[in-house]
């Protein structure tokens, strides 16, 4: 039956499109996503279904890309042949098409349904030149994921500031565990890190800053940052050549009960159960507090969609940006996506640790960072990430990475 | 009247037949050639508008730790990978002879250059792996401590080369067993007459016979080393930290990775590089040309 309604739908659309020329895209909207992973796939494949149902006039036509691939994808196609939709990510991730213009500013959107209030959360990350440039529909937060059971049998309180931190890191190395687990051929991984300790030492305004280019990275508050980050490096916090594992690899120490932290997003919770982490095993905290008396800020990666300034249909994409921003839309799709939605009113799916971080979060006052890769423009983010990943291995080199940053920030940011 | 309609037969017919490849060269080849030099000059995000900034993309080159660690690495390409040459001799040689089962020896050699580039890299990313790789757990047997080769900068790119040389000493194995073919009997036979043999034997009268099938090696292998992009994209991304990148890799990196999109910034890289093969072309067409006329 199904099968029969979209068949009949692809053909009126075909129809349309080859009687009337000028009219056909009327009623057809292409959306282009990078949702290749299995749950965003089918949160997608429930989204684009329901708003099919309540708008039977309109025909969605969806190309699935290869995750990777779409990041250089989308510079071809939003120039040469742009979608009426697709997905993004917020902060200054989305520049450097904003300022090529090839968003679409949809503020009308905004205004119409309220969204300043229900996605207040996160207006000010769609927020540039006081334009809105489109519609956030998921976040997750950041954290400590720990060995819960670990912590319990060597009687180790959950840490909330550094001093704590640090005496439940030689608590574990006393019981031969190495305190930290990462995996860093990736790079990213280690700004997670880096966001983490600036953030608690400097505080979430200096961190935006810098992140905007306005502070050099020889800066006296960085270099505290980063001795603050050598302080762990010098009791072997981290696993041994982290350099040479993918993400996915260092969970493997943790699963074995050979390292007991990782600074991770929401989405290994996924990758933890799978390799047999249950959740009398696994726990998140909150990364502790380290300058005593700055508000704690987090980092909560947001995924957008945008109407390209080329698109065809924007009547109809517009619809479905009001569509995806709904409270009841958006609590479905974030229950496949075991994420967090951005909507005020959307519930929460009943998880320990989506719960955790809806807790910490709305409790967040500081500020809420995207993370070092999307706050940064792509070439300081590129170097930034290296640059940590070598002091990770080479602290003694910390002069010559951070000279090595301050010369790209003054090239990146025109 | 015929005479002369023959002779511009003669002489067109070749430039017709040849003008769809010189077509394709061209627009493939030669025009992105200029377009390149032409990019390096501006500073350009590849959406944006194109800004001009003369040398600036080759002052700041010459002034990159990256550039200097890249253009190292090409030279260590270049120099180790040419062991495939003689290691290809060596197997050639040792497979060269009637022994029962022995076709199934030369195609078990000559599997790895079978097999995807990309496979040959996660097989040695497997290999060299800390935990379980097979390299580390032969070292345990003699009590030495795991090396993370594709973690440590100063094996990386060593790491790296080792696993290229795998298939490419495969594909010099193969030439040198085709030249061994036509290796001439009877010039073997007078020369055991005279009483060569071993190591004279094969300088004096098999290595001269095999010169074109070594001209041949030597070309692939330089070229080889130049292709050794897939690798190193494979197993390492460059890292760590970027010690692992050649000129090809870094110029792909600042111009289309996640993170690039300087495209005048590649431009220059690429147009140093391509320099730097010019050399190589050159002489390499200047002895094409010798041979030539020498006929």
């Amino acid at each position: 039956m199904n099968k029969i309604n979209t068949l009949r739908k692809h053909l009126a659309a075909l129809a349309v499109s080859a009687f009337a020329a000028s009219t056909a895209m009327a009623g057809n909207l292409v959306i282009n996503t990078d949702t290749s992973d299995p749950a965003p796939k089918a949160a997608f494949e429930a989204l684009i279904k329901g708003f099919e149902k309540e708008n039977p006039d309109v025909t969605v036509t969806w190309n699935l890309f290869d995750h990777e691939g779409y990041k250089t994808s989308i510079r071809n196609f939003l120039t040469a042949d742009a979608p009426d939709l697709a997905n993004w990510y917020a902060g200054n991730r989305m520049l450097p098409y904003v300022n090529a213009g090839l968003f679409e500013p949809v503020d009308d959107v905004w205004n119409q349904h309220d969204l300043n209030t229900s996605l207040a959360s996160s207006a000010s990350s769609m927020t540039i030149d006081g334009k809105k440039w489109g519609v956030p529909y998921t976040f997750y937060q950041w954290g400590v994921y720990y060995r819960k059971d670990l912590f319990e049998k060597h009687g180790i309180a959950v840490p909330t500031n550094w001093e704590e931190f640090k005496a439940a890191g030689k608590t574990l190395k006393a019981n031969g565990i190495t305190p930290m687990t990462i995996g860093t051929k990736g790079l990213w991984t280690t700004a997670g890190v880096f966001d983490y300790l600036n953030m608690r030492t400097n505080g979430f305004d200096f961190h935006m800053a810098l992140t905007r280019g306005e502070i050099p990275w020889t800066d006296d508050r960085i270099r505290k940052t980063m001795s603050n980050w050598k302080e762990l490096l010098d009791m072997n916090w981290w696993i041994d050549n982290h350099a040479a594992y993918s993400w996915q690899d260092a969970l493997a120490p943790m699963v074995k009960g050979e390292a007991a932290m990782y600074v991770m997003g929401n989405f290994s919770v996924e990758q933890f159960k799978v390799a047999g982490l249950d959740i009398n095993k696994l726990g998140f905290f909150q990364f502790p507090e380290i300058t005593p008396g700055i508000p704690l800020s987090e980092e909560a990666p947001t995924d957008t969609i945008h109407i390209p300034a080329n698109a065809k249909n924007k009547a109809d994409a517009k619809r479905f940006l009001a569509y995806i921003a709904r409270a009841d839309v958006q609590e479905s799709i974030n229950r496949t996506l075991g994420q967090l939605p951005i909507n005020k009113d959307s519930a929460v799916a009943d998880d320990v640790f989506l719960q955790a971080g809806k807790k910490m979060l709305s409790g967040t006052t500081a500020g809420i960072a995207q993370f070092f890769d999307r706050d940064a423009p792509a070439e300081m983010a590129k170097a930034g990430m290296q640059g940590f990943q070598e002091f990770m291995v080479k602290p003694e080199r910390l002069d010559a990475i951070l000279n090595r940053l301050e010369k790209v920030r003054q090239r990146a940011y025109k | 009247m015929i005479a002369s309609g023959r002779l511009s037969q003669r002489t067109l017919a070749p430039w017709i037949f040849l003008l769809p490849g010189i077509f394709m060269f061209f627009i493939y080849v030669i025009a992105p050639i200029f377009q390149s030099i032409n990019v390096s000059f501006y500073s350009w995000d590849g959406l944006g508008e194109k800004v001009w900034v003369g040398f600036g993309n080759y002052i700041e080159l010459f002034g990159d730790e990256a550039f200097y660690v890249s253009l190292k690495n090409n030279v260590l390409w270049l120099l180790f990978f040419m062991l495939a040459v003689p290691a290809g001799l060596f197997i050639a040689i040792f497979l060269n002879q009637t022994v029962w089962g022995i076709r199934l020896y030369k195609s078990l050699f000559f599997f790895p250059f079978v097999i995807s580039q990309v496979v040959v890299g996660l097989v040695f990313v497997w290999f060299y792996n800390p935990d379980f790789g097979l390299m580390n757990i032969i070292l345990g047997w003699f009590g030495i401590d795991p090396i993370a080769v594709l973690a440590d900068e100063r094996y990386v790119t060593y790491g790296i080369i080792a696993a290229g040389l795998w298939p490419q000493t495969a594909y010099c194995m193969i030439l040198y067993l085709t030249g061994l073919n036509a290796v001439d009997g009877e010039m073997i036979e007078a020369a055991r007459l005279d009483n060569a043999k071993g190591l004279r034997m094969l300088w004096y009268v098999i290595l001269p016979q095999l010169k074109p099938a070594t001209f041949i090696a030597i070309v692939v292998t330089v070229v080889g080393s130049l292709r050794s992009f897939d690798m190193i994209s494979i197993m390492t991304d460059g890292g760590p930290w970027g010690s692992s990148r050649v000129l090809a890799f870094y110029m792909y990196e600042q111009s289309f990775s996640e993170y690039g999109f300087r495209m005048g910034y590649g431009a220059s890289i690429a147009v140093i590089l391509f320099l730097i093969m010019m050399v190589y072309i050159t002489g390499f067409l200047y002895k094409m040309y010798r041979d030539e006329r020498g006929r």
